[in-house]
């Protein structure tokens, strides 16, 4: 889908027509649009500017400031790997660099095949289940080791590992 | 009325161990024996023992099962029928003796507590009005409204003596006499639930498990000032309080408890959430205010004070989740009998986000005053694996670290704040021997350097060039001098800086210098990292001796890293080795031939 079927989609009206279009409505604008998008596109960012009636430089000033919001889509799996202290002190920092390896990304990036997106956060509040990470929100693994994070995406590199045994072994 | 309930448990953290399934499952299970009529499940917020998530409890025995899983759910409802046997396996186990406790009541993690605040945390259901009601909900706001003046509700709250939970201190009854005091109709509330500290969650925990009571606060705080309207800062990294935070609001205004002439009186008030989008910063009160207003989070200088100009230039209180929560129990146990718990300078209760390297993770409310030792060792149940104390950090990225010789620092504002940390939000994370000071050291100025808005030089580039010292150090590249200079930076951007981040963001590197500088010198002098941490400056070793060539690390090693083959002992290439340790883990329960040295 092109960015211009995006803002000429009636859908797009429809989608700021329960805001009144004041300026403290700004944030929670920007949070339905991500919602319905996954990001926030360009040409919406720009309608959004003349609906609440602000230069688009604020409206970007604003929409960058705070880390919720993206200006390019995530994959189809995004994975968070929280970021809290407890993490940190219960070995986070292994967990995401053995998912970075595996999927040969960092932090921030999205695969090129657009499957998974892969992003730290500050701490999610499980800090009882530390270390953890989310996958889609949805999916929650706690109490990681290095070797379980492994076992969580064993599928994409699954041909690959193979590969290096039988190396190894031959 | 059906005889017995099961409550389960059904906070984020619970939800994230598969509460819900466990939920399902006992529907079925009570459906297919014909027994949901006798039986009522009920879910509830966060019991706050998250080692023991999802947590089944089954009322009014006390009887608590840990742990639970969807397989266990028969077991559980047969116990229910006659001569039925109770699931002992599900009971909690004493790490120390070992021992099957199977009351809720007789768990240590439990009675050693003095819950106020979090009492109704897991007992009720916050999706339910009417049990928040039969709880005795609303009946301050009723005793407000119907018999009390706003300077009554103003004297009462200050003769409790409580202050402000969110990390101030301040005390929350002269605020709300001097937003009363000032001139004008249109005041505002605003909660300030915008937790961003790492390693807190108390305050998701209360939006969860008890959302009415930050309502009923909100109600009795817009009431003594005047306010016309309140907000709800809430983060959007929690949807799960969001979610049962706005049901609880929904109901509370369809019983006439929002809106006009509340209760029959002539205070009339309306609530609204506003979600966060992601900054640090905006726990911080002018910045919360920038965001409310639509602008990116960036603070400014006070005064003047929110109280006086705030939001939309009104007079406007912001207080915390848990100062909020604390105001229907003074109205309903009286102020005398509130301030009987805790300290002389700090009264109530004090709660903590107890996690790290601690046996039993969870939510802590204490009266104020009780050691540090009570907290991590008593209620805790100490660290895990028999490894030593090191430290622990209290406040989050604006607090310290205290070493052993602090554990026995009564917990309340003034004693904290003495010896070099603070009560802060709440966090109270533990670290033992393994963990590196250096190492979390700089994971808290890289936290405070990523979060600060940017527009103030001390903090944003004094913060930098501490990063910058401080992996330097980390790689093993540190020089004598960098101590100093840490230090003399650090005092710096605490002088320097415009707001409570940038003011309090050197903090877990002073304490660290100041208590832990001697691992700070082992990392300069000796390029070692003593708790083996410091990923430049440890190496992974097989010895060749004890290994077996069963090719556990082998197979297991993320990326390939380990050479050897059949009946050949394996060998770890250097070059390639990401020092995970998943080879140490791998071998560790067997031979210990990998070795993780510095």
């Amino acid at each position: 889908m092109s960015e211009h079927e995006i803002i000429l989609s009636p859908a797009n009206k429809l989608l700021l027509s329960p805001f009144k279009g004041t300026k403290e409505e700004l944030i929670p604008i920007l949070q339905r649009v991500q919602e319905q998008y996954g990001y926030l596109p360009q040409n919406v960012m720009l309608d959004i500017a003349k609906y609440v009636s602000i230069p688009e430089s604020k409206v970007y000033a604003t929409a960058t400031f705070y880390s919720q919001f993206r200006f390019k889509p995530v994959g189809e799996k995004h994975i968070c790997v929280c970021q809290g202290t407890a993490c940190h002190v219960r070995g986070a920092e292994k967990i995401q660099d053995v998912i970075e390896h595996r999927l040969g990304i960092t932090a921030g990036e999205t695969t090129a095949d657009g499957k998974y997106s892969l992003e730290t956060v500050a701490c999610i509040g499980c800090c009882g289940l530390a270390p953890c990470i989310t996958i889609n929100k949805d999916l929650f693994y706690g109490n990681l080791t290095p070797g379980k994070a492994v076992r969580i995406f064993a599928e994409p590199l699954k041909e690959e590992r193979e590969n290096a045994v039988k190396k190894v072994a031959g | 009325m059906p005889l017995k309930k099961l409550l389960v448990s059904h906070g984020t953290c619970c939800l994230a161990a598969g509460a819900k399934q466990v939920h399902t499952a006992l529907q079925k299970e009570l459906a297919r024996w014909g027994l949901h009529d006798q039986v009522k499940l009920k879910q509830t917020g966060c019991h706050g023992f998250s080692r023991l998530d999802p947590v089944v409890v089954l009322e009014p025995d006390g009887i608590l099962f840990a742990g639970v899983n969807e397989e266990d759910a028969p077991g559980i409802v047969q116990s229910l029928m006659p001569g039925g046997e109770r699931p002992h396996y599900l009971f909690y186990t004493d790490l120390r003796t070992l021992e099957k406790i199977p009351l809720r009541d007789d768990i240590p993690f439990f009675n050693k507590q003095k819950r106020l605040v979090l009492n109704n945390c897991g007992i009720v259901n916050p999706e339910d009005i009417d049990d928040y009601l039969n709880t005795g909900g609303y009946k301050a706001l009723f005793r407000t409204v119907s018999g009390m003046t706003p300077s009554d509700v103003i004297g009462e709250i200050k003769k409790s003596g409580l202050r402000g939970l969110g990390g101030g201190g301040f005390l929350t009854g002269n605020k709300l006499e001097h937003c009363a005091r000032e001139p004008g109709s249109a005041k505002y509330i605003i909660c300030n639930a915008d937790e961003g500290d790492p390693g807190s969650f108390q305050d998701r925990s209360i939006l969860e498990g008890d959302p009415h009571a930050v309502l009923e606060g909100m109600l009795i705080a817009g009431y003594a000032v005047g306010a016309v309207k309140g907000y709800i800062y809430v983060r959007a990294e929690y949807p799960h309080a969001i979610k049962k935070i706005e049901k609880a609001l929904c109901q509370a205004k369809k019983r006439g408890f929002f809106g006009g002439n509340i209760l029959g009186s002539d205070f009339s008030f309306e609530l609204e959430i506003f979600v966060g989008a992601g900054a640090f910063v905006c726990g911080e009160e002018t910045a919360l205010l920038q965001s409310l207003h639509g602008e990116p989070g960036m603070p400014y200088p006070r005064p003047p004070y929110p109280i006086v100009s705030g939001f939309q230039g009104k007079p406007t209180l912001i207080n915390n989740v848990k100062t909020l929560a604390n105001l229907r129990w003074i109205i309903n146990v009286g102020a005398a009998n509130f301030a009987k718990t805790g300290t002389e300078s700090s009264r109530g209760t004090a709660i903590f986000s107890l996690s790290g390297n601690v046996n039993n993770c969870g939510l802590v409310e204490v009266p104020m005053g009780v050691s540090l030792r009570e907290i991590i060792f008593g209620i805790g149940g100490g660290i895990p694996g028999g490894k030593a104390f090191k430290a622990v950090q209290t406040g989050g990225p604006s607090g310290g670290f205290l070493p052993a010789e602090f554990l026995d620092t009564a917990v309340d504002f003034d004693t904290l704040r003495d010896a070099g940390s603070i009560m802060g939000s709440g966090g109270m994370v533990v670290m033992d021997e393994h963990t590196c000071m250096v190492d979390t050291a700089r994971f808290f100025m890289a936290f405070s350097l990523k979060e600060l808005c940017g527009q103030c030089v001390p903090c944003r580039l004094g913060t930098r060039q501490m990063l910058k010292i401080l992996n330097r150090i980390g790689r093993g590249e540190g020089k004598h001098s960098d101590l100093d200079l840490l230090e003399e930076l650090g005092k710096a951007v605490a002088r320097g800086s415009l707001c409570g981040l940038g003011k309090t963001a050197p903090n877990p590197v002073l304490t660290t210098l100041r208590y832990f500088r001697d691992e700070y010198e082992a990392h300069i002098s000796e390029k070692r990292c003593p708790a083996r941490v410091c990923k430049d400056l440890i190496t992974y070793r097989i010895d060749a001796q004890k290994c077996r060539a069963c090719a556990r690390c082998l197979k297991a090693c993320p990326v390939g890293a380990i050479i050897g083959a059949d009946k050949q002992a394996h060998a770890i290439d250097q070059n390639l080795c990401i020092r995970c340790g998943i080879c140490l883990d791998a071998c560790s329960e067997r031979f210990e031939a990998v070795k993780c040295i510095s």
